[in-house]
């Protein structure tokens, strides 16, 4: 496949300037940051527009019922938080106050998974897409690049509903083209294939467009779909793709429980029994390190998805 | 000038509805309800300015919002008898394919509604969003909310009372229910709140208090507190009241928090406040 790199940058610096956008664009987008503001990279939207930031300071619980309560009267707001704290310290709030409330809140959320690096565990959540997809009514968006993260923030503005938007702190290959119009719900064919169809999202795309070049050399076809929405997940896309493969691997920065991965087993359990493989965290807590380690340690590398790939082929 | 005679003749009203709908269902949460019958009516028949025609937006008119929302009792019978939706609807609370939720909820369209409630601590954080929102929007409309004493006890609560104070929030007017009773026994039991008044004063807002029970009291109370909104600060009035008030022998305990009249109870409750506008 013939994947061009564009540059290099961090998801998160997508969100901000996503985020910036809106603030011109739509008067009623406010935002919210319980006091990581440059982590978040939401500065230059707090500095344009003062009036429509909030600064909650470390009160994440509050951060998320204020943000339900501004919905009241027109506004939609952007929290910013990191992963970890956008969604297993506020779950209840998440859950009663906004999901279960039907409210209009975009929670956007930096540093998930290992890749958050040398903080460790305690900030590296692993769990995140699933404590959020199973919320009735929560959409779930895990973009892969810089571009598709600015393009997911700018789409989420016009969707009328609770999203969940993760993204996270390394920077990392941008190759998903600048003015790509961002679909939510809609899986993105990176390279059509015929042996295997390889589904990825966020950071793990690029491993994935690694693995599909060195499969390639060794005569294996692999689709590569990149699932930005977890949920609503693109069950045709899946399901025609798997129709003309007939295996899978999937590969995501999350458990295996609760992942992407569980979502397209369950959509294919339900349809269209596959063999699958799945490459993600498989039940264990993270630790401190460089993120390009960590990925290596916990199996989420480009040569993960490849020796998954032949052990799926050997079960097809 | 409210009409005292005819604001307790609604009271009285309200707290059959209370009495008889925790009792058809044998579950719900009368002792609250009936303790913060007076400040149910004063906000909806005599403070706010509020539209029964029910729009989620709430633009131009106050709104008000239940933390404590295990006491929608008294909550759905006010909002019926304003007009919100039929009384008769109060017969389904707690049933299958009701819109009266044992908790209020936004998820089945219950006019008057605008978030869910039940789990505790979250609703001064709702309503200061609300009313930042009223700012950003030039709405000089006022968020009121309310909140029990035991609640107080969640942290969530704090973080929003720093942020209000900090924020300059001062077109809200919370309430605390401070009847000194949770399930478990009396909040001073459980976990002593202190002084109460202090701590929001600490916390930077303005507080009021009165006898949330006598119903020119909790009025006078309510136009204070309206006068001094617009001044930079986030506004708690500390209303005293007597868990289960109105019911003889549901009052003096924690014992009626969530507990039901049996037949012959709800028969004493009800020759204690006889029909004055109608049972639905």
């Amino acid at each position: 496949m013939n994947m061009e790199i564009l540059g290099n940058n961090d998801t998160r610096s997508g969100f901000g300037a996503g985020l910036s956008f809106l603030g011109e664009s739509n008067p009623n987008v406010v935002a919210l940051c319980a006091d990581l503001t440059g982590s978040l990279k939401m500065n230059d939207f707090q500095n344009k527009y003062p009036d429509r930031f909030f600064q909650v300071g470390i009160a994440e619980a509050n951060m998320m019922g204020i943000a339900a309560g501004l919905t009241i009267g027109g506004k939609i707001p952007f929290t910013g938080t990191f992963a970890n704290f956008s969604t297993s310290r506020v779950y209840d709030q998440v859950r009663q106050s906004i999901a279960y409330s039907g409210k209009n809140v975009k929670i956007c959320a930096s540093h998930a998974g290992l890749t958050l690096g040398e903080d460790g565990a305690t900030h590296q959540v692993l769990e995140d897409i699933g404590m959020m997809k199973m919320l009735p009514g929560m959409t779930v968006i895990n973009p892969c690049d810089y571009n598709q993260t600015k393009a997911a923030t700018i789409a989420i503005a016009d969707h009328v509903g609770p999203v969940y938007l993760r993204f996270g702190r390394p920077k990392v290959p941008i190759f998903i083209p600048e003015n790509q119009k961002f679909e939510i719900g809609k899986g993105l064919l990176l390279n059509e294939g015929s042996d295997v169809t390889i589904f990825a999202t966020g950071h793990l795309v690029w491993e994935a467009v690694e693995a599909v070049k060195s499969l390639a050399a060794q005569g294996i076809s692999a689709e590569l779909i990149n699932i930005h929405t977890i949920k609503p997940l693109d069950d045709e896309c899946i399901l025609s793709s798997v129709a003309k493969t007939k295996c899978v691997v999937t590969a995501e920065e999350h458990q295996i429980a609760g992942g992407m991965g569980e979502s397209i087993a369950q959509l294919l359990a339900s349809n269209s029994p596959t063999p699958m493989e799945f490459v993600a965290v498989n039940d264990k807590f993270g630790e401190s390190g460089k993120p390009a380690d960590l990925m290596k340690k916990y199996g989420l590398h480009s040569s993960n998805i490849i020796e998954a790939t032949h052990r799926v082929l050997k079960r097809k | 000038m409210a009409d005292i005679q005819q604001l307790e003749k609604i009271c009285t009203q309200v707290r059959r509805d209370i009495v008889r709908m925790v009792h058809a269902q044998s579950s719900g949460h009368p002792g609250g309800s009936l303790g913060c019958t007076e400040f149910f009516v004063a906000l909806y028949f005599d403070i706010m300015k509020h539209n029964k025609n029910f729009q989620m937006d709430g633009s131009g008119e106050d709104l008000f919002f239940l933390s404590n929302g295990h006491i929608s009792p008294v909550w759905y019978s006010v909002l019926a008898r304003s007009g919100y939706f039929p009384v008769s609807e109060l017969a389904t609370f707690r049933t299958i394919d009701s819109r009266l939720q044992g908790h209020p909820t936004t998820h089945e369209g219950l006019p008057g509604i605008r978030v869910a409630s039940g789990s505790l601590g979250q609703g001064m954080s709702i309503a200061i969003g609300a009313a930042e929102t009223k700012k950003l929007n030039n709405d000089k409309c006022i968020v009121y909310s309310l909140h029990g004493d035991g609640e107080l006890q969640e942290g969530q609560i704090w973080e929003a009372a720093m942020f209000a104070s900090a924020h300059k929030v001062d077109n809200i007017i919370s309430t605390i229910d401070y009847n000194g009773r949770q399930i478990d026994g009396d909040v001073d039991d459980v976990i002593p709140l202190g002084n109460i008044e202090d701590k929001w004063k600490a916390f930077g807002w303005e507080t009021l208090s009165c006898d949330g029970n006598n119903q020119e009291e909790i009025i006078q109370a309510l136009n204070n507190a309206k006068k001094m909104t617009g001044n930079g600060k986030p506004i708690m009035i500390i209303m005293k009241t007597e868990m289960g008030f109105g019911v003889d022998f549901m009052m003096g305990s924690h014992k009626w928090h969530g507990v039901a009249p049996n037949d012959e109870q709800l028969a004493d409750a009800l020759s204690q406040n006889p029909e004055t506008i109608g049972d639905y």
